[in-house]
């Protein structure tokens, strides 16, 4: 069996992964990077950001063509090609990995496509998918092995009509009916999609809103507009059991006052959360330790317990998000590489590609108020957005929560169309620890979305052009 | 992937478990001893109630809990140190609003805006996602800076998503750890406490000075002997107070050149006075001391030579003048040396200044003076007269510039119109850092509070 000294090996070629060891390779290392498909991209690019962005494209194109009615335009029922759609879908996905393929190339990283576990903390197995198992003999490695989704105890095994969030962007067919178990932004984006794409949606969720966690007024905006969208959305309820039936899947949903009902579905979305993937790695033969909730523990620079492995991404833990992996991943090089960093951001923004978007970075509102923290929260409706009048979208709201004390932008949250996109000038502002006033007097263009976040921090003055207050009598 | 995740089931959490953490203590106390832990796992605690006794360089003093609720779980206990904001236990507080969900739920556009720093109105079964910090054990942002010389222990997670709320751009916070300075540290002079490029160099060079001034002392000796080879020892843990004093007056003497200047002035008179009213004295509570009638003279005389209520900045090249006086008085306790300070002198009269000296003095005795009043001193005194002895080098009190010392007053035989007459002479040892102050202002200044004592109406003529 072959063997070889590296400096640094990555497991796992995801957006942390990938992230990584293309810094690696810039500053010179030796790199090997080690995934189980054919090129990086991890979840993300094959079963992630990527292709359910691609669908959300599509539900958004089609939502907004019916909407159009609305100011003259009106357009007859879409025929929808799925295979097109599918095969779009994976040519977006094939550009990007194939991308990603070449940059790995071009970098001379050493990609094997495999399995990797442990022998020790220096030393590892890789069960390649072509060829021969290697061991691999390295100084430094990053476990970059990211997570899956969860599943839910005592459901009927391999039933073809439950999916979850791998199997549904796959978009096999388009049920008559698809129940998404799991209120969160998983389960909401798939569910529009599928809403869109022709699909009765219901939503069950466990606590008492949709997106929990989030703050309630952002949630409730999208909430409102997914009511239309939806066929049913139950809160405070649980699922308790299916039966997989010969047409359908049989579905028993227990509400608050342990009221039972009985429905049938098509196909059921089970998108409880996610793990982190640990198992298989044999990390038992290093000096890796994980948290009770199975995340890998890490400090600062993403050094794990064992001074020779590093840990990044979704297995080191939450926001599992794709940003938060490639900043991390990057910082664990840099620590390898020997230059004096840390992983500390201010503000690590996180959006649902839902329509309308939510996005928001920093201190939240419900952070805040779990602290028992003084802040000052100032909010623009959309309905004065210039605008979101003109894209006819006025069902949006944008927050800053401001430091009384000292002025300071703690933290932003936009929910509308394109909040996503306008989140990143709240990061930069939290990130650089702008005060209200420096937004207030930064012109921003007119007539836009972001001159919301402007007139925000105007009326933490209590003044803001757009709105009037009343002075005190 | 975006958006909040959570890994495992969904679960509900109706209360929240929060932590309390070591809060502010006030400027420069960053840790303390706790003596006293007043709660334990289970009990039920209300806001403002104390938990916690704790001993710190100044003061021992009661801290309050902030939160109410049920105390899950303690994390301390007596003896051990912590540092401000160090988790202390963890509790169960009670729902923040009532009210059914579905209503509470929409904080909608329509609702005023920016009505204040405000406790959002969000439903009362928090759904959360189980944090970040039930997981592992909650650090915040003092112990990343730990992470940069890599303990392997079980090093904590930051908190992820949450702010860390240091007012510094990206690149700042990556300069300030390139050059291996805590960045929550460093003082920040843009708006709102912003730390810009310039703060973070201007630290640096600060820590540098200090640090070359004190390469010798303030903690770092060389080794000690064995000493137990010649004969029998016994070692004892310090004390917090003798700790710190044995830092603080470490730091003062390697860093400021002292000059002592000694003096006597004649309390013949003085002391007469202080007979005759000691009882008036008494009466308003206090006790009329020589003591009390020097801070009274020295309060006027800081006014007549301002460099002496002053303090150096070396950093700056600066001289800071302050146009406020608290003294500092030095108190022997069963603790150690404390020195609580009388606010404002200049503005009290000498019957004041007596009654507030007795009760201060008596409450840094029996462990009652809270932080505020064991800092601000702008100048110091200590009088060893009650003990014995003709005269002492006192060390001063950085960052002040000048101390007071005051030896026992004995009757001597003085010159006085071609005889020698016994009069009773005060002792006055007064120390000076001599980077701001010359031999010259020394002597004037000391002699100036000699003729004060002699003649009062000096005080009134100049002092003011």
């Amino acid at each position: 069996m072959p063997s070889h000294q590296h400096d640094l090996v990555i497991i796992g070629a995801g957006p942390g992964g990938y992230a990584a060891a293309f810094l690696a390779a810039d500053l010179g290392l030796n790199v090997t990077l080690i995934d189980e498909e054919t090129t990086p991209g991890g979840v993300c690019l094959y079963r992630g950001c990527i292709p359910s962005k691609a669908l959300l494209h599509v539900a958004k194109v089609l939502s907004d063509a019916k909407a159009a009615k609305n100011f003259g335009v009106e357009f007859p029922s879409p025929k929808i090609n799925l295979d097109q759609v599918r095969s779009w879908k994976k040519d977006v996905v094939a550009k990007l990995t194939g991308g990603l393929g070449q940059l790995c190339r071009q970098r001379k990283i050493n990609f094997l496509q495999g399995r990797a576990s442990f022998v020790s903390s220096n030393s590892l197995k890789v069960q390649r998918a072509n060829g021969p198992t290697e061991t691999l003999n390295f100084e430094h490695g990053i476990i970059a092995t990211g997570s899956r989704p969860a599943a839910l105890p005592n459901l009927p095994p391999n039933s073809p009509r439950i999916l979850d969030s791998t199997s549904a962007l796959e978009v096999a067919d388009i049920p008559e009916s698809l129940l998404v178990v799991g209120g969160g932004y998983i389960g909401l984006e798939l569910g529009t999609v599928y809403a869109e794409l022709g699909s009765r949606v219901s939503v069950v969720e466990m606590t008492s809103g949709l997106l929990p966690g989030t703050d309630r007024d952002l949630a409730e905006i999208l909430t409102k507009r997914l009511k239309g969208l939806f066929a049913g959305i139950w809160l405070n309820a649980k699922v308790i059991k299916m039966e997989e039936a010969p047409k359908a899947m049989k579905v028993t949903i227990q509400e608050e006052n342990r009221k039972e009902t009985q429905k049938e579905f098509q196909k059921v979305l089970v998108s409880v959360g996610r793990r982190p993937n640990t198992e298989g790695l044999d990390l038992k033969n290093t000096k890796v330790e994980r948290d009770g909730r199975g995340f890998i523990k890490v400090n600062g620079q993403r050094r794990t317990t064992d001074p020779a492995l590093y840990a990044i991404g979704d297995v080191a833990g939450e926001p599992m998000l794709a940003h938060k992996a490639s900043h991390e991943g990057r910082v664990a090089v840099e620590a390898i590489a020997g230059h004096k960093t840390a992983f500390e951001p201010n503000a690590i923004p996180a959006v649902v590609f839902t329509d309308p978007e939510i996005a928001w970075c920093g201190l939240t509102e419900t952070e805040a108020a779990r602290q028992n923290r003084s802040v000052k929260v100032v909010k623009f409706p959309w309905a004065a957005s210039g605008r979101a009048i003109t894209l006819d979208r006025t069902d949006g709201l944008t927050k800053l929560m401001i430091d009384p004390q000292t002025e300071r932008i703690l933290g932003v949250a936009i929910a509308g169309v394109g909040a996503g996109e306008l989140i990143a000038e709240g990061v930069l502002a939290v990130e650089m620890g702008s005060l209200a006033s420096d937004v207030k007097l930064s012109i921003h263009p007119h007539p836009t979305l972001s001159e919301t976040v402007m007139e925000s921090a105007e009326s933490f003055f209590g003044q803001s052009t757009h709105i009037y207050k009343p002075r005190p009598q | 992937m975006i958006g909040q995740a959570r890994a495992g089931k969904v679960t509900s959490h109706k209360h929240m478990l929060t932590d309390f953490k070591l809060p502010d203590l006030g400027e420069n106390i960053k840790s303390g001893l706790i003596t006293k832990v007043m709660i334990a796992a289970g009990d039920v605690v209300k806001k403002d109630q104390p938990i916690l006794e704790l001993e710190t360089d100044k003061a021992v003093l009661e801290v309050p809990c902030s939160l109410a609720g049920t105390v899950k779980e303690v994390l301390v206990k007596a003896g051990q140190e912590v540092k401000v904001g160090e988790v202390i236990f963890r509790i169960d507080t009670a729902p923040v609003s009532g009210g059914p969900p579905k209503e509470d739920a929409t904080v909608s556009p329509k609702d005023k805006e920016g009505a204040g720093p405000q406790r959002t109105p969000t439903p009362s079964p928090k759904p959360e996602t189980p944090s970040p910090q039930e997981a592992s054990p909650p650090q915040s942002t003092p112990e990343s800076a730990a992470g940069l010389t890599g303990p392997l222990g079980p090093a904590p997670m930051v908190p992820s998503g949450q702010a860390q709320d240091i007012a510094a751009a990206p690149s700042v916070r990556r300069f300030a750890r390139e050059i291996g300075i805590d960045i929550a540290q460093v003082p920040g002079s843009g708006p709102g406490g912003r730390i810009s490029l310039e703060d973070v160099k201007a630290y640096a060079k600060a820590l540098n000075t200090t640090h070359v001034t004190a390469k010798v002392g303030a903690g770092r000796d060389l080794p000690l002997p064995d000493f137990s080879k010649w004969g029998p020892v016994e070692r004892r843990a310090m004390n917090m107070v003798r700790r710190k004093t044995s830092e603080h007056l470490s730091f003062a003497w390697n860093n400021i050149p002292h000059v002592t200047q000694i003096d006597k002035t004649d309390i013949t008179e003085l002391d007469k006075l202080r007979k005759r009213f000691e009882k008036k004295v008494e009466a308003a509570g206090g006790k009329l001391t020589v003591t009390a009638f020097l801070l009274k003279v020295v309060a006027s005389a800081l006014k007549v030579f301002p460099q002496f209520n002053a303090s150096v900045d070396v950093a700056k090249n600066e001289v800071i003048y302050k146009k406020y006086c608290h003294i500092g008085v030095a108190v022997d306790t069963d603790r150690g040396l404390l020195v609580p300070v009388v606010r404002d002198v200049d503005q009290k009269s000498i019957l004041e200044i007596a009654v507030a000296l007795t009760d201060i003095a008596e409450r840094a005795r029996t462990k009652k003076t809270t932080v505020e009043e064991m800092q601000g001193g702008t100048f110091t005194m200590t009088n060893l007269g009650s003990i014995g002895g003709t005269g002492f080098t006192p060390i001063v009190n950085w960052p002040e510039v000048a101390i007071l010392g005051v030896a026992r007053a004995g009757l001597e035989p003085v010159f006085v119109k071609e005889q020698f007459v016994a009069r009773l002479m005060l002792p006055l040892c007064l120390s000076y850092d001599h980077r701001l102050i010359d031999g010259a202002d020394g002597a004037r200044f000391l002699r100036w509070i000699a003729k004060a004592i002699q003649q009062p109406f000096l005080m009134e003529l100049e002092g003011r």
